[in-house]
């Protein structure tokens, strides 16, 4: 099912790659200010989605690489591994936040912890549920 | 867990690459023998869930000595016994997984201090055994004797855990080293009864106790590996070591009450015997060795009962050590002799013991370690086997005859070492003697790797018996100072010997052995009349606790499983949306009801009046024409669009209440479902009217219902501040501990990480169901697809539905 309409095609080559980082942004920005990585993955979905209506599923699973299940997966490994490193690594109880500084090049000190790739495997799991039930509705 | 990718890799090496780790594993224990056997005890802990009083702590003494290094021992033979045998499976890689799974879940079981940990590896090894005995899964025996496995120690594990809480909480730590420290015992704890009852049926579904013991022989249906290592040497024997690692504490050491001995003895000894008679009737091989492990494992228990029973501590210590040494020893030959029947199977594709013989010269080596692992299972010396039965018997008659139980207990021991003496001769004698019987194929001896493993547990029982000061008198002393609950000052002076010229004097314990040994040789020549004559007593097996499984699990629980889904689960989304509500309704409303109402004081109206404004006011009136629009209109476009004004609504007024967080989830989340909610419709068939009047009437009157209750709820919520909110902790920890000023996502990503994990998996379980379901087609006949009604049929089946799923997907693409 496509829409058909110029209007919406040229938005969309505008408006995609504005969610994706947009949907980026919330995530990175979401310890301190609001987002986070459900929202960021519902932003990333809807990007998608947008993809997928204006100019049909193909183009919008060849926006994503992957397949969109496989998101779910790494995003569901992401967030276990964050949560076990802590127990694993450091004898603390699991999902105890771990927070390492490390010196960028260019960008200065970056703040790193487990709460935040937790996050990030959020964002993953998010975009992949979102991305795979509405492609898979679509395509049919 | 990373086997079958190694597998791949690595191809035929996979077998020797896991041996060697299992191999260097096996090394490190045995490295430990001569500090353990000081007495020292090696502990290790890593905090888990310290508010649970749960941590991953693991201790090593000499009792979990025993069984580590039986576990990974046996264990290095089994996997390259495995790599021989199931060389030709493509499912090697899953084998090994299994397998490796299996084995750490066991060592985590005998090595874990915490008995929460104890439980979790307990309840590992049910689900890895169920994979592995339902490894062939595309035979359907196989698969239901994995489920009744599972489903007998699944529930008996239930118990176990009842029963381990109890433990902690009348001794008031989960650590089994600081209770055994503090000289603990639960016998004088108003809970001592059920603990006991409790933990007792956790471990005799485990070891297969009558009643339990029907699921063992089931279970044969497993790869030889699988029973030569789960159902001989380690899985079976969990419940064992569960009940040696709590006599101290249940048993209350020498002298304890007398329910704990009087039902592990009579359990045991009615096992022992059963088994061992069951087994002289039977002649296929894994059948024959499968009943005589249930009767080993009875022995095992029953001595285990006699450690309690033994009237001074010395004799404890001496029973104690009887069990040690009988462990090794059954671990040894029943372990060989379980290979020796896969080799043997193997090389003639026969399973008849009776149809089997003469392989003697073409399977010398099989043939070697067949025969001396028969000679130490009939207890002949100088063979392991003949140390554990002497310990044995000359501790029982030493505390026996003073008490009927004790009498009829060593009578019991010596009618069984008869039967077992048949039992050794008919599975590891008969198939090597005699006319050599004809096969379409000359049978031959296997590989190596095939006959190295029963050739190593053999030699290891001669030389242990032989030299038994070399590795298994101090293993053995320190596994029965365990059991026992010797200190560890006293652990030298205690009384183990086990070498010939000690065992070798002539007295009422080595005449019972010889006699038995005599009888058994009889019974052997004369098997045919033996099974001629008991044939009546076939019977009685099905009496036992097999038919009452049969009844309960397929008439009982599948019965209302289906007659629950029949009710609750017809397929229409109307009734589970009624069924839901009303449930709610049902029981959040009694409860609320039941607070009394306190909250119905309070000035509602003037409280709302007094700080509503203007944007407030219109974002309700709006959320009100929304709902009630989405209950008026007549096509589901509409009801959609009315619902996403309330949801939009709603998010607005988390903006203006201040929840930036929520309402832009709020906003992304509305704008995807109405979104997914349309490409549903579009799917769905047309619009065919509403439900009856009545059923409509009906549901509006739940809808109200649940509207007033959640009304209610906030209410009652609101009213009740007595306690102080969590909210503030959080605030103020936000920062501090968190690092970051985002109270809202450093409660979902750092304080509730646990309930967003949680949640993430329950949405990708869900997107997985929801990607199966659309791929199942209904036919025209209105019955799912075949490729739908194949997924879960048994372990390892889902793989095959999906790869079947997406091939049926690419056809069904849309033109």
């Amino acid at each position: 099912m496509i829409i058909r309409s110029v209007i919406l095609q040229s938005a969309t080559r505008l408006l995609v790659p504005l969610l994706v980082l947009l949907s980026v942004a919330a995530l990175l920005r979401g310890h301190n200010a609001p987002g986070g990585g459900f929202v960021g993955g519902l932003i990333a979905a809807a990007a998608v989605v947008l993809q997928a209506y204006s100019c049909g599923s193909p183009s919008a699973r060849r926006l994503l690489v992957l397949d969109p299940r496989t998101y779910l997966g790494i995003g569901l490994l992401v967030a276990i591994i964050s949560g076990l490193w802590a127990p694993l690594l450091h004898g603390q109880p699991v999902f105890t936040g771990v927070w390492g500084t490390f010196a960028v090049p260019a960008v200065g000190e970056l703040k790193i912890g487990t709460p935040v790739t937790f996050d990030i495997g959020v964002y993953l799991t998010v975009l992949g549920v979102v991305a795979s039930m509405a492609l898979e509705l679509l395509e049919d | 867990m990373l086997a079958p990718a190694v597998c791949r890799l690595a191809g035929r090496a996979t077998g020797y690459l896991l041996a060697a780790v299992v191999g260097v594993t096996a090394v490190y224990f045995a490295a430990q023998v001569p500090v353990i056997a000081q007495g020292q005890t090696l502990r290790q802990a890593i905090a888990w869930v310290p508010e649970l009083g749960v941590s991953l702590s693991f201790s090593l003494d000499g009792l979990s000595l025993l069984f580590a290094l039986l576990v990974t021992g046996v264990g290095l033979f089994i996997v390259l016994y495995a790599s021989s045998y199931l060389q030709d499976d493509a499912l090697l890689g899953r084998f090994y997984a299994y397998l490796m799974g299996f084995m750490a879940s066991m060592l985590g079981l005998v090595l874990a201090d915490n008995i929460l940990t104890l439980f979790i590896f307990w309840e590992l090894t049910s689900v890895t055994s169920y994979l592995l005995i339902g490894f062939d899964h595309k035979d359907a025996k196989a698969r239901k004797a994995a489920l009744q496995a599972l489903v007998v120690t699944g529930s008996g594990g239930l118990a176990l855990l009842a029963g381990l809480v109890l433990l902690q909480l009348a001794s008031g730590t989960g650590e089994l080293s600081s209770m055994l420290a503090s000289g603990f015992t639960a016998s004088g704890s108003e809970l001592y009864t059920p603990i006991v009852v409790l933990v007792l049926i956790g471990a005799f579904t485990k070891s297969a106790q009558i009643p339990f013991h029907f699921w063992l022989p089931g279970a044969m249906t497993a790869p030889s590996p699988v029973s030569a290592y789960l159902h001989s040497s380690t899985m079976v024997k969990a419940g064992v070591y569960l009940l040696a690692r709590l006599t101290p504490i249940l048993g209350g050491g020498s002298g304890g009450p007398q329910g704990w001995t009087i039902t592990l003895s009579v359990v045991g000894g009615l096992t022992m015997l059963w088994g061992a008679f069951v087994a002289s009737r039977q002649t296929h091989f894994k059948r024959v060795l499968a009943y005589s492990t249930v009767s080993s494992l009875g022995m095992m228990v029953m001595l285990i009962g006699a450690v309690s029973a033994a009237p001074v501590a010395g004799a404890a210590a001496a029973t104690a050590a009887g069990l040690a040494t009988y462990i090794l020893a059954h671990a040894c030959f029943k372990g060989a002799l379980f290979m020796v029947a896969g080799a043997v199977d193997h090389a003639v594709h026969l399973k008849d013991v009776e149809q089997v013989g003469g392989l003697g010269r073409v399977m010398p080596f099989t043939a070697a370690a067949a025969v001396t692992a028969t000679i130490s299972m009939m207890g002949v010396p100088p063979l392991l086997g003949f140390a554990a039965k002497e310990q044995v018997l000359v501790t029982m008659l030493a505390g026996g005859p003073g008490s009927m139980l004790g009498a009829v207990l060593v009578v019991a021991a010596a009618v069984a070492s008869v039967l077992t003496v048949l039992l050794a001769l008919l599975v590891g004698l008969k198939p090597f003697i005699g006319p050599l019987m004809s096969t379409s194929e000359p049978p031959h001896e296997g590989p190596v790797r095939l006959w190295l493993g029963p050739v190593a547990l053999g030699v290891a029982g001669l030389v242990a018996g032989i030299a038994p000061w070399l590795f298994a008198e101090p293993i053995v002393r320190a596994a029965a100072a365990a059991v026992a609950g010797v200190p560890r000052g006293e652990l030298a002076a205690m009384p183990v010997d086990l070498s010939l010229g000690h065992l070798l004097h002539l007295g009422p314990a080595l005449y019972i052995s010889l006699g038995a040994i005599a009888a058994g040789v009889g019974l052997f020549v004369l098997r045919a009349r033996w099974r001629a004559i008991t044939a009546p007593l076939d019977k009685l097996d099905w009496l036992t606790a097999e038919r009452a499984y049969e009844a309960i699990f397929h008439g009982g629980v599948l019965g209302l499983a289906s007659l629950s889904t029949r009710i609750f689960q017809n397929g229409s989304l109307r009734v589970y949306i009624r069924i839901v509500m009303l449930a709610v309704l049902a029981s959040a409303g009694l409860a609320l009801a039941g607070s009394g109402g306190a909250f119905l004081g309070r000035d509602l109206l003037g409280d709302v009046k007094a700080d509503t404004t203007m944007i407030e006011g219109v974002l309700v009136s709006l959320i009100i024409a929304g709902a009630v629009a989405a209950t008026l209109v007549g096509s589901r476009l509409a009801a959609i669009v009315a619902v996403g004004l309330v949801g939009y609504c709603i998010a607005l007024l988390f903006v203006v209440f201040g929840a930036p967080d929520v309402a832009m989830t709020q906003f992304a989340v509305e704008t995807l479902s109405v979104i997914i909610l349309l490409l549903v419709v579009f799917r769905l068939p047309r619009f065919n009217g509403k439900s009856s009047r009545p059923a409509r009437i009906f549901d509006a009157g739940i809808a109200i219902g649940v509207g007033v209750l959640m009304t209610g709820l906030v209410l009652a919520a609101q009213s009740n501040l007595a306690a102080q909110p969590i909210s503030h902790f959080f605030a103020e920890r936000s920062l501090t501990e968190g690092y970051g000023r985002n109270v809202v996502n450093v409660i979902l990503v750092d304080f509730r990480a646990l309930d967003t994990m949680g949640e993430i998996t329950v949405l990708g379980i869900a997107a997985v169901g929801i990607w199966t379901l659309l791929r199942i087609r209904p036919t025209r006949s209105g019955e799912i697809s075949a490729t739908a009604r194949r997924a879960g049929t048994g372990p390892g089946a889902g793989h095959d539905s999906g790869t079947a799923a997406a091939e049926d997907g690419k056809d069904g693409v849309p033109s």
